[in-house]
């Protein structure tokens, strides 16, 4: 405890008396905290963007046609595969999704949109936060994403118009808003929900679909009685319902085209601004104790231990970098202040969290060498000998 | 009645050096009393510094032994070396003498840190020790706001508020000119023989002798001469005996 207090005590009066140094090294730990803490954000809000849809799902198995690679877009299920999966023992409910994009061409600026096809209050149909469910059949009523009213100032009980082209046509169609969910982007866009019927006649189709009017389902999304069954669940739906490969959320999100692809280049921008990161405290604070040896040696010469010499040198590190990154979390909470709602910027994920508490290790592992090499300077430096 | 602080008895540092053996300290042995200020003095290379690392624990030596204040430093591993330098040892070095970020009263009042003595009285007591030596309005200046003379006399602060059994001194004055060099060093001395402390100075400036005790002048390795009579000290100083 007398090492800790005279450690900290030595620590904090070189910090102060050299303030506009370290004031500078925090200022530069704070700028690398600003970059990993958008590159975190950006990849939470690109994940979100991503997979947002299937993370909220209130299910725990997604059923896609064998053979479809987990692709939401490969898997096109039959009509009554649906049926068959209610039946299977130990599935509490199981509802279909259909998807699709589409665009909202009766803003002033159209806006590209998923277009998903849902059963009102089954599984794959979010929970509603305003207004209602749309009803059933082939009702023009569509529940949107909050995502599409803060790009579009959209409110319940406007009116809609999209475009899909079918066939060689563009087609109009007039939706009204009835309700509204949170959180439910996918690919990349904000959502609308629509009813099954509806959005196999107004989503976009090729010449040879126009004939049909039967929508077959993407996926099928599986609310089991008993979540924690989910392996012996996902064999038993194999066995049971034909042409089906089943996936949890996890892998369905994987799944999605270009999501892993793109997370491990945010991730690993992100590992790189680290590492450059622990370079840079790295490299100062090796700097700083090449500069220090007489003076550490005339410490240990006088009755310092290695542990007081070592310690302080860990307090100064940690006190710099605790700076650098309150610096630039408070950087970074103002620039978020004024971003756009399209850029998108995540700052309440696990993400952010993880790199502040990286963010904050950098510091004693970039230090880490200096340190060694400070408890090592033999107290004979103080001396002319060493 | 004065006492032994220091004793080194046959004392021999070896060194290999290209193959072949070179003894820096050879065979040396001499008493230092509590309250008796003694300069080491030779050549370059005549192994003073060596002498003076190990006096300090900071080197072991080959052979022989040190005792101080009647403890063996031979007996000692590194821990009990590291408590012996905080606890019964006083340094000046030749430069970079002090902690430059803490003023001149934390400078001094860090050894009593160390030692876990830092109370009302022990910075009553580094605040009279600073006055005596001229510092009453240095107190919060740090190390580059004062002089190299003024640098030392905290450094002597330093090496005599914890009450030590021995204070070194490895060349105080290199780095003074001459009417500086002389106020430390007697300030130095006055305040070794009023502390009855035991006072080691290495130099190479023999002038500074005027004001030790006693020298003990070395060559190669070796204790050639003992200088005990004040007339022989101040001719030395003066420059009359050959070197």
């Amino acid at each position: 405890m007398k090492n800790f207090f005279l450690a900290t005590y030595l620590a904090v009066k070189e910090v102060i008396r050299n303030r506009g140094r370290f004031l500078l090294v925090a200022l530069v730990i704070a700028l690398i905290t600003l970059l990993v803490l958008f590159i975190a954000a950006l990849g939470e809000g690109l994940a979100n963007g991503n997979r947002q849809y299937v993370a909220n799902l209130d299910a725990q198995l997604i059923v896609f046609l064998e053979k479809s690679d987990y692709s939401i877009s490969a898997s096109r299920l039959e009509t009554n595969t649906v049926k068959a999966v209610r039946r299977v023992e130990g599935v509490e409910d199981a509802g279909p999704v259909y998807t699709s994009t589409t665009e909202i061409v009766s803003l002033p600026e159209s806006l590209k949109v998923s277009m998903l096809g849902a059963e009102a209050g089954k599984p794959g149909m979010p929970s509603i936060i305003d207004g209602r469910d749309f009803r059933g059949g082939e009702a023009r009523e569509a529940v949107m994403d909050r995502n599409v009213a803060l790009r579009s100032d959209l409110k319940i009980g406007d009116t809609i118009q999209i475009r899909s082209t079918q066939g060689t046509d563009d087609k109009f169609f007039d939706l009204v808003i009835v309700g509204m969910v949170d959180g439910q982007s996918y690919f990349f866009q904000p959502t609308i929900f629509v009813p099954a019927a509806t959005w196999e006649k107004i989503r976009p189709q090729s010449e040879a679909e126009l004939n049909s009017d039967t929508p077959y389902p993407n996926i099928i999304a599986v609310k089991l009685t008993d979540p924690a069954q989910l392996d012996v669940m996902a064999t038993r739906l194999v066995d049971e319902v034909s042409n089906i490969e089943i996936a949890d959320l996890a892998t369905t999100i994987n799944n999605i085209p270009g999501y892993s692809a793109q997370q491990g280049t945010v991730q690993t921008q992100g590992v790189f601004t680290l590492l450059i990161g622990i370079l840079v405290i790295g490299g100062f604070f090796q700097i700083q104790i090449l500069q220090k040896v007489p003076q550490i040696g005339v410490l240990k010469a006088i009755g310092s231990s290695n542990g007081v010499v070592g310690l302080s040198a860990v307090i100064q590190i940690i006190v710099v970098t605790a700076l650098g990154v309150g610096i630039g979390g408070g950087l970074t909470y103002l620039f978020s202040l004024g971003f756009p709602p399209t850029i998108p910027l995540v700052f309440n994920g696990s993400r952010s969290l993880i790199a502040v508490a990286l963010l904050l290790g950098i510091g004693p592992l970039g230090g880490m060498v200096s340190i060694i090499y400070a408890v090592r300077i033999e107290p004979l430096k103080a001396l002319r000998l060493g | 009645m004065s006492s032994v602080a220091l004793e080194v008895r046959d004392l021999v540092k070896s060194f290999a050096l290209d193959g072949a053996t070179i003894n820096a300290v050879d065979g040396v042995s001499f008493q230092v009393n509590s309250g008796e200020f003694v300069a080491l003095v030779g050549p370059s290379g005549s192994g003073k510094t060596t002498m003076l690392s190990i006096l300090a624990a900071l080197l072991t030596p080959t052979t022989g032994q040190v005792l101080i204040d009647g403890q063996d430093l031979a007996q000692m591993n590194e821990k009990k070396r590291v408590k012996l330098r905080r606890e019964k040892i006083g340094f000046t070095f030749q430069s970079n003498n002090l902690i430059p970020y803490l003023t001149a009263r934390e400078n001094v009042e860090f050894m009593l840190r160390l030692n876990n003595k830092l109370d009302r009285a022990g910075r009553i007591r580094s605040d009279e020790l600073l006055a005596r030596l001229g510092l009453s309005d240095r107190l919060h200046n740090l190390p580059a706001q004062m002089s190299g003379g003024q640098q030392q006399r905290v450094a002597i602060a330093r090496a005599l508020i914890h009450n030590p059994a021995v204070v070194l001194a490895d060349e105080p004055t290199a780095s003074l000119d001459t009417e500086r060099a002389f106020q430390v060093v007697e300030t130095f001395a006055h305040l070794i023989h009023e502390n009855d402390r035991a006072g080691i100075m290495v130099t190479h400036d023999l002038r500074m002798c005027q004001f030790v005790d006693r020298v003990l002048q070395m060559q190669d390795g070796k204790l050639v001469r003992v200088y005990e009579s004040k007339q022989e000290i101040l001719e030395l100083a003066q420059g009359v005996l050959k070197h």
